[in-house]
């Protein structure tokens, strides 16, 4: 990717967002169920339901309500949520640091077991080893993110009860806070009992959304060790007397892990978008969980704050990462 | 292979014929084929005799005997081989009955978001130009929601129902075929069967559909067969939050959906439906890898 490749990449943005923007719309006009029916108390007059819907532009044509909606979304005004009378920008932001950190955990996981276990298939071609890796990633690859939440909660959490299934950090302890991100605070002050807690959390629906990433990991990042190894400059280092672990860690690594992120930022995407089902399943206080009471309770404003969240978020990722590869991958670099 | 045989019709027949007997072979060799072909066999008879292998009816309710524990376990019962749940339901028989939903969904979903998928891919890859940038900015715009919840907004605002089910799915999931087939018929496009066939006056759309669509078809089979795992998944998925067919209607996800909330009176009740769908796309998983390994000529190598 060059300069020029660079600034397309930018450019491709604006369209998405606005994409984007014309699906959530468009998707949640569709929805059954009038947001203003719920909003009123029984026995209200017309005239006050006329006046809600005035109150939110819902009596404007379609197209009007579109650019009206669009106006205050650009700006972050994504309305006030139905169901909890609360700025839906404010809600998500309060929830936001939550999923971050759920979702920052479970990449370190998923991360570490995926190179590991790599790096040991491929040292072990074609050896017993290696067959175990494959049969392992092939039975991670059958079981969904929210599959492992509920296997795991059935193991640690009733069969032998040895780690909490629910929720983000015992209340018991008092905690208090400056930010959202609990666990980074807690960390870079040295609060070591309420990180530990707060860790204790969030390892199984970490651990949960982790095992996918990893095994499609695995597998790419050992088909790309295994092609580095077979090329000039890993087996020259090869011929010069380094040992095959060595060559395996210093050569032929760098170069898989480019062709590894490249995959990676895609996956990733799934992996946020897991937290929805696992953040519900662990009553975890997070956006996934928030997204899932929003669609019980038909609160319009706040699905579409949610989705937009998501969007957002996912479109900023895969930028990240295509520009993380450009500059990573010195042939494109001096290219 | 088929490259060959097409551009040279009168010497490439032998070869052809060799390649189709080394391809059979090979089908018949991959041990994967097999076993994932061996448990999506019996996953396709269980839900079609559903109604004859199970031992009770599905939906019976016995309030004398609820919650009983598996066969082998102290208390089970040998007339309930997997025990019963809270209304005292024969869970052996509602899994049988489950898998009928899961093959419908798998089928018809994964069916549709194929076709859709390829036809859009096929034309972006092979046409180009605004075809392709509308198609791919299109991916874009999907592949920026998380699919999980983009398939429970579109349930919910259809309103729940096995209808419902499969339009989630296959308006989330068609993305998944238009990108590889796009990229893929890139490809194919600009090898010298493509070129060769429209020199000797093929049609465009003719050869699209004579040429390139029978090189990609071995890669869509693959992709057909896990995406039918995937779409076993998100019917569970969307039954766990109450959006598929109606409760009354044995599903694997609503069952784990029960199981979830009753978790440690019968924990069997979650952890069986789990491991049918883990088999199912663990099936689904390996007849595709299969699949690719046999069919794909460079990989065969």
């Amino acid at each position: 990717m060059g300069k020029g490749a660079i600034l397309r990449r930018f450019l491709l943005v604006p369209p998405t967002l606005f994409g984007v923007a014309v699906v959530v719309f468009v998707l949640l006009r569709v929805v059954p169920g009038d947001p203003i029916a719920m909003m009123i108390p029984p026995g209200a007059s017309q005239a006050d339901v006329d006046r809600l819907r005035a109150l939110y532009g819902l009596d404007l044509p379609i197209f009007e309500q579109f650019i009206v909606w669009l106006k205050a979304v650009a700006v972050g005004d994504f309305g006030t949520s139905i169901s909890r009378r609360q700025e839906v920008i404010v809600l998500i932001l309060n929830r936001l640091p939550a999923t971050l950190e759920l979702v920052l955990v479970a990449t370190l996981i998923a991360v570490a077991l995926g190179a590991g276990m790599a790096l040991i298939g491929a040292y072990f071609r074609r050896r017993a080893p290696e067959w175990g890796i494959d049969g392992a990633v092939a039975i991670l690859l059958a079981i969904p993110d929210f599959l492992w939440g509920l296997l795991f909660i059935l193991a640690f959490g009733v069969l032998w009860p040895v780690l909490p299934i629910s929720g983000r950090i015992d209340p018991r302890l008092g905690a208090q806070f400056a930010t959202g991100f609990y666990l980074v605070e807690s960390i870079l002050t040295g609060n070591w009992s309420v990180a530990g807690n707060l860790l204790r959390h969030a390892i199984l629906p970490a651990v949960a959304l982790a095992l996918p990433l990893a095994a499609i990991l695995t597998r790419v990042f050992k088909a790309s060790l295994g092609e580095a190894e077979l090329q000039d400059y890993a087996q020259i280092a090869r011929s010069r007397g380094f040992t095959r672990g060595r060559v395996l860690l210093r050569e032929a690594l760098p170069n898989a892990a480019i062709a590894t992120v490249n995959l990676a930022g895609v996956q990733l995407t799934f992996l946020i978008g897991g937290t929805v089902l696992v953040e519900r399943i662990f009553s975890y206080e997070g956006i996934g969980n928030m997204a899932v009471d929003a669609m019980i309770n038909r609160d319009l404003p706040l699905i579409q704050g949610l989705v937009l969240t998501f969007a957002v978020l996912f479109i900023a990722l895969n930028l990240a990462v295509d520009l993380l590869t450009t500059w990573l991958d010195p042939r494109i670099q001096h290219g | 292979m088929a490259e060959a045989a097409n551009v040279s019709e009168g010497s490439g027949a032998a070869t052809a014929a060799a390649a189709d007997d080394t391809r059979r072979r090979a089908i018949r060799l991959d041990p994967r084929a097999v076993a994932g072909g061996t448990i999506v066999v019996i996953l396709f008879l269980t839900a079609l005799l559903a109604p004859l292998v199970a031992p009770h009816n599905p939906l019976a309710q016995d309030l004398l005997l609820t919650q009983l524990p598996p066969a082998w376990a102290p208390g089970g019962d040998p007339a309930f081989l997997f025990g019963t749940d809270s209304l005292g339901r024969d869970i052996l028989s509602r899994l049988i009955h489950g898998a009928r939903i899961a093959v419908i969904v798998a089928l018809v979903a994964a069916t549709l978001a194929c076709l859709i998928g390829s036809l859009l891919g096929l034309a972006a890859g092979y046409f180009r130009g605004w075809v392709d940038q509308a198609v791919s900015r299109l991916i874009d715009v999907w592949m920026s929601f998380p699919p999980v919840l983009l398939s429970i907004v579109l349930a919910a605002a259809v309103g729940a129902g096995l209808y419902s089910v499969i339009l989630a799915i296959v308006v989330v999931d068609w993305t998944r075929f238009a990108r590889v087939v796009r990229s893929e018929t890139l490809l194919q496009g600009q090898l010298d069967y493509v070129a060769a066939a429209r020199t000797i006056g093929m049609k465009p759309l003719a050869t699209l559909l004579k040429e390139v669509l029978p090189n990609i078809l071995p890669l869509l089979a693959t992709l057909l067969t896990v995406e039918m795992g995937i779409a076993v998944i998100v019917e569970a998925i969307l039954s766990f939050v109450g959006l598929s067919v109606s409760t009354d209607t044995p599903t694997w996800g609503g069952m784990i959906a029960e199981g979830r909330q009753l978790i440690y009176q019968t924990p069997w009740l979650l952890a069986l439906p789990i491991a049918c769908i883990v088999a199912t796309v663990l099936g689904f998983n390996l007849l595709g890898d299969g699949l690719r390994a046999s069919l794909d000529p460079v990989q065969r190598r």
